[in-house]
Order: C-alpha cells, then structure tokens, then sequence
C-alpha cells in the first residue's frame, strides 16, 4: 500500500540501522511517547537490532493505560444504569476496573457498545430518544478533534440524551512531567507523530531548550522510527538539543488548524489524573462550562468512586520509562492479555501487551 | 488509538451537515469525516484516526525520504 510499503523497505531499514550504529558512540536513553509505536519497535524487532549504547524506553502514550481508575469506575457505574446506552472505543471495554469492566456490565445485561467513530455515538442517540446515550471520550490529541466534533454535532441537533465521560489527555505537560522527575533517566525524545499532526510541534520547543533534550517528531513505520532515532542519536552526540521533524509527510510545526480551532471551542485546559502517575498540571482536556449539557460526570450522580489498585501492577513506573514490563514480577504470570492487572497489558498501544506478543 | 492509517479518498459529500468521505485502505473501504481537511481532493491520501481524517499526506515527501538516503549514500 502507498505510504505504507516504502517506509517498510528492508534495505532503507538497514542503512538507516548502520547509520545509527556509525553514530552512536557512547550510551543515550531515549523514550519514545506513543504506545503505538513501542509497538512497532517490538514487532518489526528494531528494538533487537539497536546497538547496545541505545536503550529505548516506552512512555506513557497509551490513553488506555493512563484513563485514571476511578474514571473507568466510574464508566463501569453509569454503563450499569438500565437507561443507559454505553459507547466507547473497544480497547477501554476489557480495562479492569476495581471491581469489574466494561465487558463484565454487558455480561449482567448492560448496554455496551463498541464504536468506531464517536459520531456513531450521536447517531445512536438520535435514534434512541428514550435512551441516555454516554460516550467514553478518552485519548490523546488524536482523538479529541472527533470527540469535539461529536459534541459539537449533537448541540448543534439540539440532543438533549447525549453525553460524554471526559478523559482527555495530552502529550506536553507529561514531557514535562517525565523530564521534571528526579528519577528521569530520558535524554531525548520521539514525539508521537500524529499527535503532532494535529497539534503542530511548536509546543515541544521550550522544553527542548528548558531540559536540553532533542525532541524528534517521528512517525510509525520502521523506517521513520528509524529516521527518528537517528536524528535523536546524531543530536545527542553532537550536543545540540533542537526539535526536528522527521514526519514531514504529515506534520507541520502549526498542525492542524481547523482541528485546533473545534477543539478549543468544545474543550478547556484542567490538571488531570494518570494512572499509576498521579495527576499533571494542565494535562487535560474537559468541556468547556457553556457545554456542561453534555458532560456525563454532571448528569448521572454515581456517588462516592473509591477506587482500589492492584497492588502488584508496577504499570505507573513502566509508563514513566523507570522500568520495562519485564521488570514486573507478574508480568506472564499473573498478569497476561487474558487476565490483566492493569491497563498496559490490555490496550494495543500498552508497552506490557507488546512485551507479552512479541517477546514471550 | 494513535496508529492511524493512510487511505485514499474514493468521494466526497456531505452528510449531516459534515464533510464526509469513502476511504480506500487498499481495498477494504470505510467512511471517514473529512471536516478537518477542507482543502483534500478525491484522490488524495489522508491519515485517518476513529473516523476522522486528521491531514492530508504530502506527496512532495517521498523527495524528502529519497534526500536522506542521498545523504546516508555520501556517508558510507
């Protein structure tokens, strides 16, 4: 497939791995953000063919894994109400909850569907006038220009049974927050290439500057993975700490523009929760206040969420870079695909997941 | 979530006041909202995520990935 197939060339990998190899001369740390493409490197085996001075870490891109407990309890408390159509994207419905998931509150008779665009979501509520349709809005900055549109379209039909759970997240402030941390080990970055498709990579600037750390927009194909990482290397050896694009297909420094302008007028900048992280200023994204119609958390009263952890899921530390999932001491044991503990082992974009598929 | 995939775009109209389209993945074909690249054309690759069309893939690029292969040859 065009743009698929020449960014999988085994030559171009090849010379891109010597070239790599020729310039890294001393031991570099380098996390890339986004789960999908932790997965990449682990399916393709780049991660393998890496000289032995580049250890990779995986970050925390994985909406799924950082969607905090108590909003997927919470999820689990409104999909249970008998007036209530639950939506969501698939990976979110076998996140384990403190109690139970998604797919567990379909099994006792709960309305639980899957959708592919959140649109769908405010067809389904168009045509159930007697239902409460919830859309669980999570992700990065890729998902939010649909979900605001969705909100956007269902004010605009005027529907009064349309609401969303907000989870929205973004990619900056945890750069912050990973580079912040006294036990920060990352010295340059892959920025996530279609988050910067829509956001631009301007924001990214002042932080290469602030912790001396090169910051390469990267995309997903081994080939740009590859691209990625050596623009990082060749950086790192050279001292310099810029931000570089090495997506220029898709991405520009000011991103999407008519995507940025719905998103800020349907969401408003909030500190937000990670899981297994704790909470990050200014690292969501909610409704704004003149569309607190549509925020499901005001319209349906849960009560009290006291969410519980397991205590052997050592997710947060793999998703700020500090350990790698075959750190954990459950992981393939107690943990696996079939019997999460925790949300990196579910999501196809978790690093524990990844680990489990491609190296078990 | 954040994989996303290039598609083509088959055609373009509107449906419930948005810009939408039908999306070729080599030969499996879905809809997607093209609201967010007004400028995009039958025929053109865009990258989709959960339904929408986030931009339009620059054909001028593929120049891009060839220079810095031409710049890997001078080296070796």
């Amino acid at each position: 497939m065009k743009y698929i197939d020449e960014y999988r060339d085994p030559q171009k990998t090849a010379a891109l791995l010597d070239a790599i190899r020729r310039a890294a001369t001393k031991p570099w740390t380098i996390m890339e953000i986004c789960g999908g493409q932790t997965h990449s490197f682990l399916r393709f085996g780049l991660d393998a063919m890496l000289p032995s001075e580049i250890r990779l870490v995986h970050g925390p891109g994985c909406p799924v894994c950082v969607t905090p407990l108590e909003q997927i309890d919470r999820a689990i408390a409104i999909a249970s109400r008998p007036e209530v159509i639950f939506t969501s994207f698939g990976d979110m419905l076998r996140v384990p909850g403190s109690g139970r998931d998604l797919f567990g509150v379909r099994a006792r008779g709960g309305d639980v569907r899957v959708v592919y665009s959140p649109l769908e979501a405010v067809a389904l509520a168009e045509a159930n006038p007697e239902k409460q349709v919830v859309f669980f809005a999570i992700g990065f900055e890729t998902t939010a220009p649909g979900n605001a549109a969705a909100v956007w379209q269902a004010r605009e039909k005027g529907l009064r049974n349309f609401s969303m759970l907000v989870s929205h997240v973004r990619v900056p402030p945890a750069v912050e927050a990973i580079l912040s941390s006294p036990r920060n080990q990352v010295q340059a970055f892959l920025a996530a290439g279609h988050v910067c498709t829509v956001m631009g990579y301007w924001e990214y600037e002042p932080l290469a500057a602030k912790f001396h750390a090169p910051i390469v927009v990267t995309g997903f194909e081994p080939v740009d993975l590859l691209r990625g990482l050596l623009g990082a290397v060749r950086q790192l050896e050279s001292g310099r700490h810029a931000v570089e694009n090495a997506y220029a297909r898709l991405v520009t420094r000011e991103g999407n523009r008519t995507a940025q302008e719905t998103i800020a007028r349907v969401f408003a900048d909030c500190d937000r929760a990670w899981r297994g992280i704790g909470v990050i200023p200014h690292s969501g994204w909610r409704l704004r206040g003149e569309l607190g119609d549509f925020d499901a958390e005001k319209r349906f009263d849960v009560g009290r969420i006291a969410p519980v952890e397991s205590p052997l899921c050592i997710a947060g530390e793999v998703l700020q870079g500090i350990k790698t999932p075959k750190d954990c001491p459950a992981f393939a044991k107690q943990c696996t695909p079939q019997t999460p503990l925790g949300a990196p082992m579910v999501s196809a974009e978790g690093a524990c997941a990844a680990y489990f598929r491609y190296r078990t | 979530m954040c994989l996303g995939i290039p598609g083509k775009i088959v055609d373009i109209y509107d449906s419930n006041a948005l810009r939408m389209g039908r999306i070729d993945y080599g030969g499996v074909i879905k809809e997607a909202c093209l609201a967010y690249v007004p400028e995009a054309k039958a025929g053109e690759y865009v990258i989709v995520h959960a339904g929408f069309a986030l931009n339009v893939l620059a054909p001028d690029e593929a120049e891009e990935t060839l220079k810095v292969f031409r710049e890997l040859d001078e080296m070796t």
